[in-house]
This record gives structure tokens, C-alpha cells and sequence, in this order.
């Protein structure tokens, strides 16, 4: 049976983790291709890299860190970020990440999925999305783009549903209300998205502790799920993450 | 003006190099992390498109992601499906099918109604897109457990049921059951591992499934044939 995934996140700037990973005594938490290897290590099932560089060398900046992880880490891991063209996912997939993660520049414009998914494969595509409690829109959701903060005028299932037709391997579904609250995912939508598409979907956003993730897998309906806070701070590490949930009969990889 | 008669591949097919594994290039997927994870093992190895180089190896391991359709195309195409037929496996050669590189060693798959290498017998199908009543999410992401359903030399080491990543729409059905040797469940009970003589394959990337997938990664590299 497969199992449900748990991924650490990532954010990148200039090169360094920016949130702040405070509890492991030697391990330089600032150091990308360190965090990496220590969440390999703990039995993540795949990690995430968001870069968030606003320079202009962001793209050399975010290769370099994709080369080494690559040469260490042997799960799969994702790059987002600031991916607008194709030459921008080529340059990161042939750096040695197994799937890029759009977000922005695919509702910008939409043809970038398909274009990536011809190019690559649909399994290299994560279209990712921000999305916001709006009444006014169907779903009760709206997509909001650069960095959460333009609100699109898109509703978010309809905006999943064509990401699907589109070409995209994966939807993430990150909840701006709830990123960062550790209240725990917005079930609602990712079980909205996951229950009409025949792609898996990663909830993002919320998770603050082992409940959120088993929601997340059954009242959520989510194939995977992002994690950020909730294993940075070393208060829950992936394997206690894991055995929580796997004692609740969630089908996890422990080895 | 002819070509020189004395090639690279000659020079070197009379003077081997210490033996390594060679990575079929067939210009669809990215080969690199195979490669990388044959180089954290500490293994020679090479990337190839010439037939030659891959006539001439000691070890061969196709990799890749991709749809059958344009692989065979592609492998058809750079003279590379009967080096693999005739000079690899016929011949003996320590042979490794990753993903799509297993796939494509049975006789057909219903992908883009291909047809294959015709190594193993058997056919590639489709996942149904609903099992008992629920919808299956087609392709497969993620890990899954693998069942040893057979001995082999590849699980050296690895616990059964210990998990693997896949990323896969179709599966192998091979003719004869004797040839599988791992099988994992995704709605129906799939054929996950194949061998056949001195031909292995593995539908789940093993260059990305942590220290299990090293660990079978690494028993093939050593694999010994009598």
C-alpha cells in the first residue's frame, strides 16, 4: 500500500535556511545542504526548497544548493521559488531536484505547466498554490499569487482543476490563513482539491502538531503533507511524527 | 574523407578499464542521479549514447522516466535496443532496468501501443483508475512497500517489505511468474522487481529510495554471475 508523505520545508535566501532551527547543538542550521541531509537522515520522505532570494543571483545562488544536496540526499526533493520559464525549471531539474514547484508564474500564465509537463514529464510538475477563505468564490477559496499578497480572482478548485488538465503531476495546496497559526491544515479545501482530481495532492500550511498531519491524511484527504514549524523547532522530529502516526493506522515508511 | 578506422571504442575495448558500470543514454530522463548515487557508493561509471561504449561494458544499468512510445524510439533509433538485445543481455552482461527501463524489456506496453525490447515475455499495463469502488490516483507518487516474493542476490540485506519510491502509471506483467521477484500492492498487487538470468529491473527508482534503494543499488553493482 503506499504510504503517506511527510516533507520538510525549506526556505532558502541567499543560500541559508531562514527559519530559524534552533534546538540541534553542532549542526550549522543555517546551511541548506546540512538540513537536508539531517532530515534525510531522520526519514523524510522527500524535502521541499523554497527559495525566496530577492537578489539578482538568485538562480546561481539556488543551483549551487541544489548541486550539493543532490550529491548527498537520495530521496526526492523539490525546488520552488521564482520559476517563471522553462529554461528556469531546466536549469534546476538538471541541477539534480526531481520535481519543480510553480506557483505564481503558472497562473500568470498557465501554459508554463503544460509547457514543463511536455518538457519533463507531468511527475516533474508541482503546480502549488496560495490559497485564502473568500466567500465570494465557489469553493469558498481563492488563489492568491507573489507570495500571498495579489489576490487573483481565481477559485482555487477551479484553478486545481486546471492545473490537472494542464499537465501538472501534483497540486500543494498552502493555506495563507493558516501558514504559521499551528492550528493545523485547512481541511476543507485540500479535501475539496483532493477528492475531484486524479493527482495527488501535499496540504500545506498549519501543521503544529502530530493531529494536524493524521487530519490532514483522513479528513483532509491529502496524499502528502508539507511540514515546516512543526520540524524545525525539534519539538516533534519526523520518526515521533511517523510512529504517531503510523500507530493510528496511517500507512508511513518508518525504515 | 573516410572516418579513422582506429576509433576511441576500439583503443579502448582493447585496453579495458577497470570495470564499471555503463549508463545507457538515450536522451529522455535525467541519468545523473544514478550516476550519483553510483558515485556516493564509490563505483566507477559512465554515461553513454554510443552502442559501442555499451557493447563493450562490463555492466549495464538503463535508467530513466519517460513514456515507452518515445524510449523505444529513442532506444531504436541510436542503434541501442539491439546492442542491449544481442550484446548485453544475450551475452550474459550484469544488465539493470530502472522505471521505464523496465518497462520496456517486455514485449509490449499498452503505453502509446509499443512495442518492445521483447527481453522478458510479458506486457505493460495500465493502473485502473478505480479500486473497489474508490478512484486510484494514477500515476503512483510516493513509497511503497516491496514484497520479496522471491530470493535474489539484489536483496542482500534489505528487510522485506521495506519500502521503495515510485513514480509510475503503467506496471509489468510478466508471461511467467518465476521472473518476479518483488511484487507491491497499488489497488491491485503489482510485479514491482523483475529477474531473469543475469537481467534485473525495479519499477520504483532505487536511486531515490534512501539506504534500501543504495543498499540494492550496490548488490547489483557487485553482483556475480556463475
Amino acid at each position: 500500500m503506499l504510504a503517506k508523505r511527510i516533507i520538510p520545508c525549506l526556505d532558502v535566501r541567499d543560500g541559508r535556511v531562514t527559519k530559524g532551527v534552533q534546538f540541534l547543538d553542532n549542526l550549522d542550521v543555517g546551511d541548506p545542504i546540512a538540513m537536508a541531509r539531517y532530515y534525510y537522515e531522520q526519514g523524510a520522505d522527500e524535502i521541499v526548497f523554497y527559495d525566496i532570494t530577492a537578489s539578482n543571483e538568485r538562480r546561481a545562488i539556488i543551483l549551487e544548493v541544489v548541486r550539493a544536496v543532490a550529491r548527498e540526499i537520495f530521496i526526492p526533493f523539490s525546488v520552488g521559488g521564482g520559476l517563471r520559464t522553462i529554461d528556469d525549471m531546466r536549469a534546476v531539474l538538471l541541477a539534480g531536484a526531481e520535481k519543480v514547484s510553480i506557483d505564481s508564474g503558472a497562473v500568470r500564465n498557465p501554459q508554463l505547466i503544460a509547457e514543463g509537463a511536455r518538457a519533463f514529464g507531468s511527475q516533474c510538475i508541482v503546480l502549488s498554490m496560495q490559497v485564502k477563505r473568500c466567500a465570494q468564490f465557489a469553493s469558498g477559496y481563492e488563489v492568491i499569487i507573489d507570495g500571498g499578497r495579489l489576490p487573483s480572482g481565481r477559485d482555487a478548485l477551479e484553478w486545481a482543476h486546471e492545473g490537472e488538465r494542464l499537465g501538472a503531476g501534483e497540486l500543494c495546496v498552502n493555506s495563507i490563513d493558516r501558514d504559521g497559526t499551528k492550528l493545523g491544515y485547512d481541511l476543507e479545501i485540500t479535501r475539496q482539491i483532493s477528492e475531484s482530481v486524479s493527482i495527488p495532492v501535499i496540504a500545506s500550511g498549519g501543521a503544529g502538531e502530530p493531529r494536524h498531519l493524521y487530519e490532514a491524511f483522513t479528513a483532509g484527504a491529502a496524499d502528502a503533507a508539507l511540514v515546516a514549524s512543526v520540524v524545525h523547532y525539534g519539538e516533534y522530529p519526523i520518526p515521533e511524527l511517523k510512529r504517531y502516526l503510523s500507530q493510528r493506522g496511517i500507512e508511513m515508511r518508518l525504515e | 574523407m573516410q572516418p579513422p578506422t582506429f576509433t576511441i571504442s576500439r583503443y579502448e575495448a582493447q585496453f579495458p578499464l577497470v570495470a564499471s558500470i555503463t549508463i545507457v543514454d538515450y536522451k529522455a530522463g535525467n541519468l545523473t542521479s544514478v550516476a550519483r548515487a553510483l558515485e556516493h557508493l564509490g563505483h566507477r561509471w559512465e554515461i553513454t549514447d554510443r552502442p559501442e561504449r555499451v557493447r563493450h561494458a562490463d555492466r549495464v544499468i538503463l535508467p530513466g522516466v519517460g513514456a515507452a512510445g518515445a524510449t523505444m524510439e529513442n532506444l531504436n533509433r541510436l542503434g541501442m535496443a539491439d546492442v542491449l538485445r544481442h550484446d548485453v543481455v544475450a551475452v550474459g552482461k550484469p544488465f539493470l532496468g530502472i522505471c521505464i527501463g523496465i518497462q520496456v524489456l517486455l514485449d509490449y506496453s499498452d503505453e502509446d501501443d509499443t512495442r518492445c525490447l521483447g527481453i522478458i515475455p510479458g506486457r505493460v499495463v495500465r493502473y485502473p483508475s478505480s479500486f473497489e469502488g474508490r478512484p486510484l490516483k494514477v500515476p503512483q507518487i510516493g513509497w511503497n512497500r516491496l514484497r520479496q516474493v522471491r530470493q535474489h542476490a539484489l536483496f542482500a540485506g534489505i528487510p522485506d517489505d521495506a519500502h521503495f519510491y515510485f513514480v509510475n502509471s503503467y506496471y509489468p506483467l510478466p508471461a511467467h511468474p518465476k521472473v518476479t521477484i518483488g511484487s507491491s500492492d497499488y489497488g491491485v498487487r503489482f510485479a514491482a522487481a523483475l529477474a531473469s538470468g543475469n537481467v534485473a529491473a525495479t519499477q520504483f527508482h532505487l536511486e531515490k529510495s534512501g539506504a534500501a534503494g543504495l543498499r540494492l543499488l550496490d548488490n547489483f553493482c557487485k553482483w556475480q554471475l556463475r
